[in-house]
């Protein structure tokens, strides 16, 4: 039974880490539908960046919002200077840009930054808290909290703002959004640069836990995507549930059955999802117009 | 005169590797023009998949995978000789992508790409965790063909580069002829059909699952001999083969050198085996370029390399 409990909390660590990632897939998807495979790359960046802002002398607070402004900022230029000038290529090319970004911005972290793992301090020390028989690291809190912040940030963004209004009108139809005068330009801009701050913030909150480096991207955006696609792409309820339970099945695979095959646990859910239900669990069903 | 096109193509490339030889400064060369014919010939299979029927796959390193290792364990297990593990590769290969084609290839656009990509890496995790059977992570050793010693004791001496740069270009002429008289016949046209429109295709009569399935098994064959290939010559395998990584490759030589022409194809594997080789001075910055050039290519030249250069020499024809 503890075992199980301590199964579960670490399942909701990780499941939050996804659900972080599959919430910026599913902005960047909503505004541009486009599959941003780089989306694992904005964690890592705000994790390595806000690692080596902190080295070099600033509080964490600070160096952890810098690592997500300049995150944001590299969203909005892979907009500008990657998908942008690709708009209406088909699917094949905007994943080979995207993927082709992620490891240019690999590559130029590897420059930048180094090769090594890295850490800074937790946010309020490393004296695990004992929970219904098990154990639970304060910064694990962090994580959950800060995944439920974030949707419910986006959920009020989205049904209480005129902008988030605006994005979800550009979303569903980008001509008509232009018609009655919105501002798609800027509504991609705003749609990238959350969406990489989305992700630079799961770097800052679990780079204590599993450590940071260059490399750690590529796993997160596919354990993300496959989150996203559980819970039926573009749906941000779908995601933060699609996250979670994704974290839950990877924590009891590694508990109960085998930890080498916990990390097939995100692709067998993909297939399994994708032959049962194509639209996930929260999508919505879709037909092809002739 | 479509006829015609395909017989130049072929002598293009059959010059090519038989030309080609003659500026190799070093006998190094000889296994880079091998690696090239490899990746080549996958890449082919691609053509078929995504140029002519217009489905994706981001997991085709999972069919190399499996004709790698059915070269590496055939011997061993089954007492296969490696030559006709390359054939119980393809079957494994046709068969799989047969099984799991069917569920699949009613899925379209990313959610195909996720559930080949998905394949793929669940392949490439069994390569690397069944260690008893496969060695894990640090790969396994592949038996001799023995057809270079055969080939000497019949007088026709060859070092080990020169003879797999032939083997391996003999192989892919006859992928890249497979593939070009695919292109005109009737499944071809299907194929393409299909690509332009499901709806339209179908309306027609063409059985659009079963087309697609057949792209799918084609190419995945196409792949398994690649990665049996790869395995032979370098006689040790890592699971690295399978990986993610070597997925996207093959497509991004596939899209670089342009989808829809076997040729260009073959530019493209030619072009991105060549630039990690050329890279090696700079090689903190290759996945630098290499990222760059993905995206560059496919802003600037969507069609790929070869249909754009094509369509520039004949004015703004096309």
């Amino acid at each position: 039974m503890d075992a199980l409990m301590q199964f579960l909390l670490s399942g909701m660590t990780v499941g939050a880490v996804y659900a972080l990632v599959a919430l910026g897939f599913t902005i960047i998807y909503n505004a541009s539908d486009v599959v941003n495979f780089a989306q694992g790359e904005f964690v890592m960046l705000g994790g390595m960046t806000t690692v080596f802002a902190h080295a070099a002398g600033l509080p964490l607070p600070l160096a952890a919002v810098i690592a997500i402004a300049l995150t944001a900022l590299v969203g909005v230029a892979l907009n500008k200077l990657a998908i942008e000038p690709a708009r209406g290529a088909p699917v094949v090319s905007l994943i080979i840009i995207t993927i082709g970004a992620s490891i240019f911005i690999r590559g130029a972290a590897q420059l930048v930054f180094d090769k090594q793992l890295h850490r800074f301090p937790s946010f309020s020390g490393d004296e695990p808290i004992r929970l219904l028989g098990a154990a639970i690291l304060p910064q694990s809190l962090w994580v959950v909290g800060g995944a439920f912040a974030v949707f419910f940030g986006l959920w009020a963004f989205f049904t209480k703002t005129l902008t988030g209004k605006a994005v979800l009108a550009t979303a569903n139809n980008r001509l008509a959004a232009q018609l009655v005068g919105i501002n798609t330009g800027w509504v991609m801009t705003l749609s990238f640069s959350l969406s990489a701050a989305i992700g630079a913030l799961a770097g800052v909150l679990v780079t204590p836990i599993t450590l940071v480096a260059y490399d750690v991207g590529v796993g997160l955006a596919l354990k993300g995507f496959a989150a996203a696609m559980l819970g039926g792409m573009g749906n941000p309820k779908g995601a933060l549930v699609g996250g979670i339970l994704l974290g839950l099945l990877e924590a009891m695979t590694a508990g109960y059955l085998s930890s080498q095959y916990k990390d097939a646990v995100a692709f067998i859910v993909i297939l399994a999802v994708l032959f049962a239900m194509p639209q996930g669990l929260f999508g919505a069903k879709h037909t092809e117009r002739v | 005169m479509k006829s015609n096109l395909k017989w130049i193509q072929l002598a293009i490339v059959f010059v090519l590797i038989i030309a080609l030889p003659a500026f190799f400064p070093s006998g190094y060369y000889y296994r880079v023009g091998a690696l090239i014919f490899v990746n080549a010939l996958s890449v082919v299979g691609l053509v078929i998949l995504i140029g002519y029927a217009g489905q994706i796959s981001l997991g085709h390193a999972g069919f190399a995978g499996i004709g790698a290792y059915a070269c590496a364990l055939g011997p061993d297990y089954v007492g296969l000789h490696p030559a006709f593990s390359v054939i119980l590769g393809a079957v494994v290969s046709a068969g799989m992508a047969a099984l799991i084609g069917k569920p699949i290839l009613r899925l379209k656009g990313y959610y195909l790409a996720v559930a080949t990509l998905g394949f793929g890496i669940l392949v490439s995790m069994v390569l690397t965790n069944e260690r008893a059977l496969t060695g894990g992570p640090d790969g396994t050793a592949v038996a001799k063909l023995g057809l270079r010693s055969w080939l000497k004791d019949a007088g026709i001496k060859l070092s080990s580069g020169e003879f797999w740069y032939l083997v391996c270009g003999a192989v892919l002429l006859i992928g890249v002829w497979i593939a070009l008289n695919l292109f005109h016949s009737a499944t071809g046209r299907a194929m393409r059909a299909l690509h332009g429109s499901e709806v339209a295709a179908r309306t027609v009569g063409i059985d659009v699952a079963q087309v697609k399935l057949q792209a799918f098994v084609i190419s995945a064959v196409y792949a398994s001999v690649a990665g049996s290939l790869l395995a032979l010559q370098n006689k040790f395998i890592t699971p690295d083969v399978a990986g993610f990584m070597h997925s996207i490759e093959m497509v991004t030589m596939a899209v670089l050198g342009g989808v829809n022409s076997v040729l260009g194809a073959t530019l493209g594997a030619a072009i991105l085996t060549l630039l990690p080789q050329v890279l090696t001075i700079f090689a903190e910055y290759e996945q630098l370029v290499m990222g760059l050039v993905m995206i560059l290519v496919m802003i600037f030249l969507p069609k790929g390399l070869l249909p754009s250069i094509a369509a520039r020499l004949r004015g703004r024809g096309e």
